[in-house]
């Protein structure tokens, strides 16, 4: 049987593949898919623990089912979002898309 | 209608609002300047009348002489309260009834004199402030508020006489009436400190309060005795006496005081005729009559005396050897104001005042009708370019001539009354000064004549064509002259048993007339008109024929005793000198020193400039850089990218996380 570690390791490092995409890509399409990445590590964390903690009850893979639903819900709205951008500033490059700066 | 008498006060008031609103008038408003001029003074003409008249029925039913004071609070010193005091008692009423008569005739005739000059809105303020302050003058009972007025007069005086200040001439004559007098106001002034410090009270008559002329105030000063450098112990009214003559001296052109008068006729002719004839100079005979009861007695009147006849004199024979029409009027002014303090030293209350009502009048006459002269002949003042204006000028003339014969004193003009009554009271107190008197009388009538000669008969010698001067110019002369007529009936013993000595001073014992002093002086003055008939009337002449009689003596009398240029020689060129001293003092060492603390302040100053700039300024900005240079590398961090603050939070959220395990 595979240990908890592992799960957690590939778990870890899918974080960091979609914090790496958020942080470093300039196409917002991009960006929203390395938060997706990271959405997945956390429901994989959810159900690594469901299986291993001893009162192995459904809540964590439940919880997960959940998360995969509000990560379609909200890739939507984020793509709805990149949408009304392009239309604005003409670009979906998010360095170019400086209007925070006080 | 008694109540009347406690508003004496209005009377100058008028004329003072009248100068008031003058003085904010536009300078092309001259006929609504002059109008209100004239009616203030008309105001105040009818006000005086109306007073004169129920002080009479007052008078008739009490005994002895009534005095209606008023008493207003004014300040309080040392404890003392101290009031502004009216007074109306018979000499005041007099010299209300003659100031605002004389005032009001001479504004009615300025309105044709004055009528081409540009400032005449200016002239008619300036009138106006004189007969407020005349008239407060008289009624005030009050030494200081008398001595304010008195020194308003001099102002007024100033004014006018440099009215046409673009003359050089008129304004050097301004300043110098205006420091002569001073001279005499200084001891004035001193007179009335020391009468303060040794009663403490300036009021002349008081009912309850502490006042100079209650009877146990004037005997304490007239018992007290001070001592004097130089002279040794004499009476206190001796002293104050001689002191407040002193400014009498000034006002009324006493010798040696006298210098400033002649030259006053730099001024407009109205003003002469008013202030330097009829009124002003005559307010050092008025204080002489005021203070007639401290000075009753004492040795000031000896000086008084003296001082006057003397005047008297030297001033009527300077009058012989002049050839401006003004100055010989000035001259004569100088002598008939001798005449009266002559008249008044020599305990002659009534004679001295009676003559002051009587000179007014036919002063004023005299003056504006030199002034008619003076402007039908076109500016033209000296009397040798004139000559047979009789034909031309008729109305002038024939009120000219009456002016000159009441001057002269010829029966029954008012000057013989008045003369008269002032010789008599010579004859038979002080022979000496009777014969000064006497001779004076000669001479005035001799110069007055060589005047009518010169000016009006013979032969004209003036180019370009004289002309009789407009109406408002000619009814004042007109009036002036029948008062000049009639006002000595009022003083004579002869008619009605002398009314204007019991209005005056009822308790006063008056000399007796004597026919002999009336027919000297009626012999002299008619052997004066005699000589200048002999000399200037009986043919034609250019030259005068004075001249080569009198030869350096006329010249010295021409140039009036040289006192002018002596004293230009003397004090004038004395106080120059230390006032150069003065300012080399002030120069060299008050200005020295002066420069050299300034130029202290400005180094010191520099250098604290320096500190400032260099430690305080430089550290402060120095500071400010950096905070500004700090500020503008964190704004940097704001770089407006989503990113980049997600870079922030995962790295802090990173060091939190390494925070949390290590510690």
């Amino acid at each position: 049987m595979i240990p908890l570690s592992h799960f957690l390791t590939v778990s870890a490092v899918l974080f960091a593949i979609g914090l790496y995409g958020v942080l470093a890509r300039k196409n917002a399409v991009i960006v929203l898919m390395g938060i997706e990445i990271m959405m997945n590590a956390a429901n994989l964390n959810l159900i690594a623990f469901s299986r291993f903690l001893p009162a192995n009850r459904l809540t964590g893979q439940l919880f997960a089912l959940f998360g995969i639903t509000i990560a379609a819900a909200e890739v939507a709205v984020g793509l709805a979002l990149v949408i009304a951008i392009f239309r604005m500033v003409k670009t979906i490059e998010v360095d170019r898309i400086e209007k925070l700066k006080g | 209608m008694e109540g009347l008498l406690n508003h004496c006060f209005w009377i100058p008031l008028f004329p003072l609002f009248a100068a008031a609103l003058i003085a904010i008038f536009k300078n092309n408003r001259r006929k609504a300047a002059s109008s209100l001029a004239i009616l203030a003074i008309a105001l105040s003409f009818i006000f005086s009348i109306l007073l004169f008249l129920v002080y009479l029925r007052g008078h008739e039913e009490g005994h002895g002489t009534l005095r209606v004071l008023l008493h207003f609070p004014w300040f309080t010193s040392g404890g003392t309260p101290e009031v502004i005091s009216f007074i109306v008692d018979p000499l005041t009423l007099m010299m209300l009834l003659v100031v605002t008569l004389v005032s009001l005739l001479v504004f009615i005739y300025s309105l044709g004199y004055m009528h081409e000059d540009p400032n005449s809105v200016r002239f008619f303020c300036f009138l106006s402030l004189f007969a407020a302050s005349m008239l407060s003058l008289v009624i005030s009972n009050h030494l200081l508020i008398l001595f304010m007025c008195w020194e308003l007069v001099g102002l007024c005086s100033y004014l006018l006489i440099g009215f046409w200040y673009e003359k050089p001439e008129a304004a050097e004559a301004a300043k110098k009436a205006f420091i002569v007098t001073r001279i005499g106001d200084i001891g004035f002034f001193i007179g009335l400190l020391l009468l303060y410090q040794k009663t403490g009270s300036l009021l002349l008559y008081g009912e309850g309060h502490p006042s100079l002329f209650s009877p146990e105030m004037l005997h304490l000063l007239k018992t007290h005795a001070v001592t004097v450098p130089f002279f040794g112990g004499i009476l206190l009214t001796t002293l104050l006496g001689v002191l407040l003559f002193m400014g009498a001296m000034g006002k009324s052109a006493q010798f040696p005081l006298h210098v400033w008068l002649p030259d006053a006729m730099e001024g407009p002719t109205p003003v002469s005729a008013l202030i330097h004839a009829a009124t002003m100079v005559a307010a050092g005979v008025f204080l002489v009559a005021r203070m007639f009861p401290l000075l009753d007695g004492t040795g000031a009147m000896t000086v008084i005396s003296w001082t006057g006849g003397f005047t008297a004199l030297f001033a009527a024979t300077i009058a012989i050897a002049q050839f401006d029409i003004k100055r010989v009027l000035a001259y004569s002014t100088i002598s008939q104001l001798g005449y009266m303090m002559m008249g008044l030293g020599l305990g002659g209350l009534v004679a001295g005042t009676f003559h002051l009502m009587t000179h007014a009048f036919f002063k004023a006459l005299l003056f504006l009708g030199s002034g008619s002269v003076i402007h039908g002949c076109h500016g033209e003042q000296d009397m040798r370019k004139m000559g047979g204006l009789r034909k031309e000028m008729p109305v002038t003339f024939w009120t000219y001539l009456t002016g000159t014969l009441a001057l002269a004193g010829i029966f029954p003009f008012s000057g013989f009354f008045s003369k008269d009554e002032i010789l008599t009271e010579a004859f038979t107190k002080n022979r000496t000064l009777y014969g000064i008197g006497t001779l004076t009388a000669f001479l005035t009538a001799f110069y007055m004549f060589r005047q009518i000669f010169m000016v009006f008969l013979g032969k004209g010698r003036l180019h370009g064509h004289p002309h009789e001067s407009p109406p408002t110019m000619l009814w004042p002369l007109r009036i002036l002259a029948v008062l000049a007529l009639v006002s000595g009936f009022v003083g004579t013993p002869f008619l009605f048993h002398n009314p204007f000595h019991h209005f005056i001073a009822a308790d006063r014992e008056g000399v007796a007339p004597s026919y002999l002093v009336m027919i000297v002086s009626t012999t002299v003055a008619l052997s004066g008109i005699l000589t200048a008939y002999l000399i200037y009337g009986r043919r034609a002449f250019i030259e005068d024929p004075l001249i080569p009689a009198l030869k350096g003596f006329f010249r010295l009398l021409e140039k009036k005793y040289y006192m002018d240029e002596l004293y230009q020689n003397t004090f004038v060129r004395a106080i120059s000198s230390l006032a150069s001293l003065f300012k080399t003092v002030d120069q060299v060492l008050i200005d020295g020193f002066l420069h050299l603390t300034g130029f202290a302040s400005l180094t010191l100053s520099r250098f604290n400039q320096w500190i400032d700039n260099f430690f305080i300024n430089g550290g402060f900005d120095k500071a400010c850089a950096g905070i500004r240079g700090g500020g503008g590398k964190l704004g940097r961090l704001q770089t407006g990218r989503a990113q980049d603050y997600l870079l922030y939070a995962s790295i802090g959220a990173m060091v939190s996380y390494l925070l949390f395990r290590l510690l």
